[in-house]
């Protein structure tokens, strides 16, 4: 009993961390068509920037938001020098992003080594929570989920309530009239990508914070959202809301019912899905 | 003649690799209807494209005021003044009527304000818009993608003008809908007209396109065949018979 339900909190903190990098995954592609196989990468970087900048400040929020803003720039570059000129070729877009990918992959291991490195968090963060029923539970996945809360409330209230939400949301429809109506989706798209890549350097961060940095963590990382993404439906907000729900519910049941069938767990009930809706829960028809 | 609203200059439009438009010229000036009629893939709807800025043209000039279009992306255009009623509407389905509304206006549009303000009698807003488009304020919270297509029409109609345009690019107003919905976008082509506004229409519907304009062109495989007064139209037979499939007499 006690272990069924310690498993829902660990599966609801780490939907929380695959939203914040499937929120802008999923954003980016609805609206620009950009498939950006490099996000596990702005992952890592922002995990490991905002490691370097908590060691040296000693504020983890600090971290946080440095490693997000770190990433900003870094996703704009490679947006406008590198992916644009894709055009609207997926296979170009994949390719040339897993290409970037490894790169920056490389470059992380080049500054911060190979070993595994743990973000600090603060000491409010690291005890534990006694729930009533005597279960006890690390201080720090609760706090993650009232983060993933926190930036998912925020982002649907943008999206769904804000004029440049209704913005975005006419672009995923119709990019073409959103320009032809005298928007210019050029500096939209840089708005979007943004906010992409700040969400995933962030994601990097906290997650880094429990599931600690290491080469290689970024695919681990990006296979589960884009898990959330089919899921959910890609270009979908809500979609990555439910889909990061399923999946780190799925993962953590996963691994305690059928800890050697912890892969098959989470894909089987994707392509099953997939059978019935090809789109994803919240896609829609092209 | 002071200087036409609209100048398009022998212009040459590719769509893909096929080459549509061959040399296509035509002036329109401030609070006139000009229509482009035509038989399915002879160009009507590239011309739209290439003044929006959607399709650009590979020669020729385009011209609006005193402004070359060349190279201007399609949101410099609407800024400029020119915005499109698309064929298909292509209202964005998932916003609901109001902010379908109210997209042109935001501000990652930066539609210019006063720009038109030398013509009190044009300028809209969302409660003007509302007042012309009566069935648009009851259905105000209702996704585009759930409008009936009049209602859809209307709402396509309503958001060009939100951006205060001087001319507006109608690609097949009356197309899918009822007669007597066709005789209320007739009206609204009408009273945007005595408003001031510039229409460049395309239209399959001779009826309607000889009731409004007060300029007719007919294409065919991406020229002019015929150029005129919408009477003169009425008693060419030939070019009735043979670039839009009407005999003749049915027009008399």
């Amino acid at each position: 009993m006690h272990s069924g339900i310690l498993q829902a909190i660990n599966g609801v903190s780490f939907a929380a961390l695959l939203f914040l990098l499937a929120s802008g995954f999923t954003l980016s592609f609805g609206l620009m068509r950009v498939v950006n196989m490099a996000h596990g990468a702005y992952y890592l970087f922002g995990g490991y920037i905002g490691l370097t900048i908590t060691r040296h400040t000693g504020s983890f929020a600090l971290g946080v938001l440095g490693g997000g803003l770190a990433v900003i720039p870094l996703g704009y570059l490679i947006d406008r020098f590198l992916i644009r000129r894709t055009g609207e070729n997926h296979l170009a877009q994949v390719l040339l992003t897993v290409g970037i990918a490894f790169v920056l992959g490389d470059v992380a291991l080049k500054i911060w080594g190979g070993d595994s490195l743990k973000v600090p968090t603060p000491i409010e963060l690291r005890g534990a929570i006694e729930l009533p029923g005597g279960i006890i539970y690390p201080t720090y996945r609760f706090a993650l989920i009232a983060f993933g809360v926190f930036v998912g409330l925020s982002l649907w209230l943008l999206y769904r309530k804000t004029q440049i939400g209704a913005v975005v949301r006419a672009g995923v429809d119709d990019r073409e009239i959103v320009s032809a109506i005298g928007i210019n989706i050029d500096r939209l798209f840089v708005l979007v990508s943004a906010l992409a890549s700040f969400l995933a350097g962030m994601a990097g961060v906290v997650g880094g914070a429990f599931l600690t940095l290491y080469p290689g963590a970024e695919w681990e990382i990006l296979v589960y959202a884009l898990v959330v993404v089919i899921f959910g439906g890609l270009g979908s907000l809500e979609g990555a809301m439910i889909g990061a729900l399923i999946v780190g519910l799925l993962d953590a049941y996963g691994r305690w019912l059928l800890p050697e069938f912890s892969y098959f767990v989470l894909f089987g009930p994707m392509a099953i899905l997939l059978l019935f809706r090809p789109r994803g829960i919240f896609g829609r028809e092209g | 003649m002071s200087v036409p609203l609209l100048r398009v200059a022998d212009i040459h439009t590719y769509y893909g690799d096929s080459y549509v438009l061959q040399g296509v010229s035509l002036t329109l000036q401030k609070g006139q209807i000009a229509a482009i009629l035509g038989r399915n893939g002879m160009g009507k709807t590239t011309l739209i494209r290439s003044v929006a800025g959607l399709t650009p043209p590979r020669a020729g000039e385009i011209t609006y005021r005193d402004m070359s279009l060349r190279g201007k992306q399609p949101y410099a255009i609407a800024q400029a003044g020119i915005s499109i009623v698309p064929q298909g509407r292509r209202i964005f389905r998932s916003l609901s009527v109001r902010e379908n509304l109210l997209l042109p206006t935001s501000v990652l549009a930066r539609s210019s304000k006063g720009r038109n303000g030398d013509e009190p009698g044009q300028r809209w807003d969302f409660d003007e818009v509302l007042k012309e488009f009566p069935q648009l304020a009851e259905r105000i919270n209702h996704l585009g993608g759930s409008l009936s297509g009049g209602e859809q029409q209307m709402l396509a109609i309503g958001r060009a003008l939100m951006a205060n345009p001087e001319l507006i690019l109608m690609d097949e107003p009356s197309e899918g809908l009822s007669p007597r919905l066709v005789l209320q976008v007739q009206a609204i082509m009408r009273r945007l007209r005595a408003r001031g506004h510039a229409i460049l229409l395309v239209e399959q519907n001779l009826e309607l396109a000889l009731s409004v304009a007060d300029e007719v062109y007919v294409i065919s495989a991406g020229q002019f065949v015929f150029q005129g007064a919408p009477a003169g139209l009425a008693n060419a037979a030939q070019v009735l018979d043979q670039h839009l499939g009407v005999s003749g007499a049915k027009m008399v």
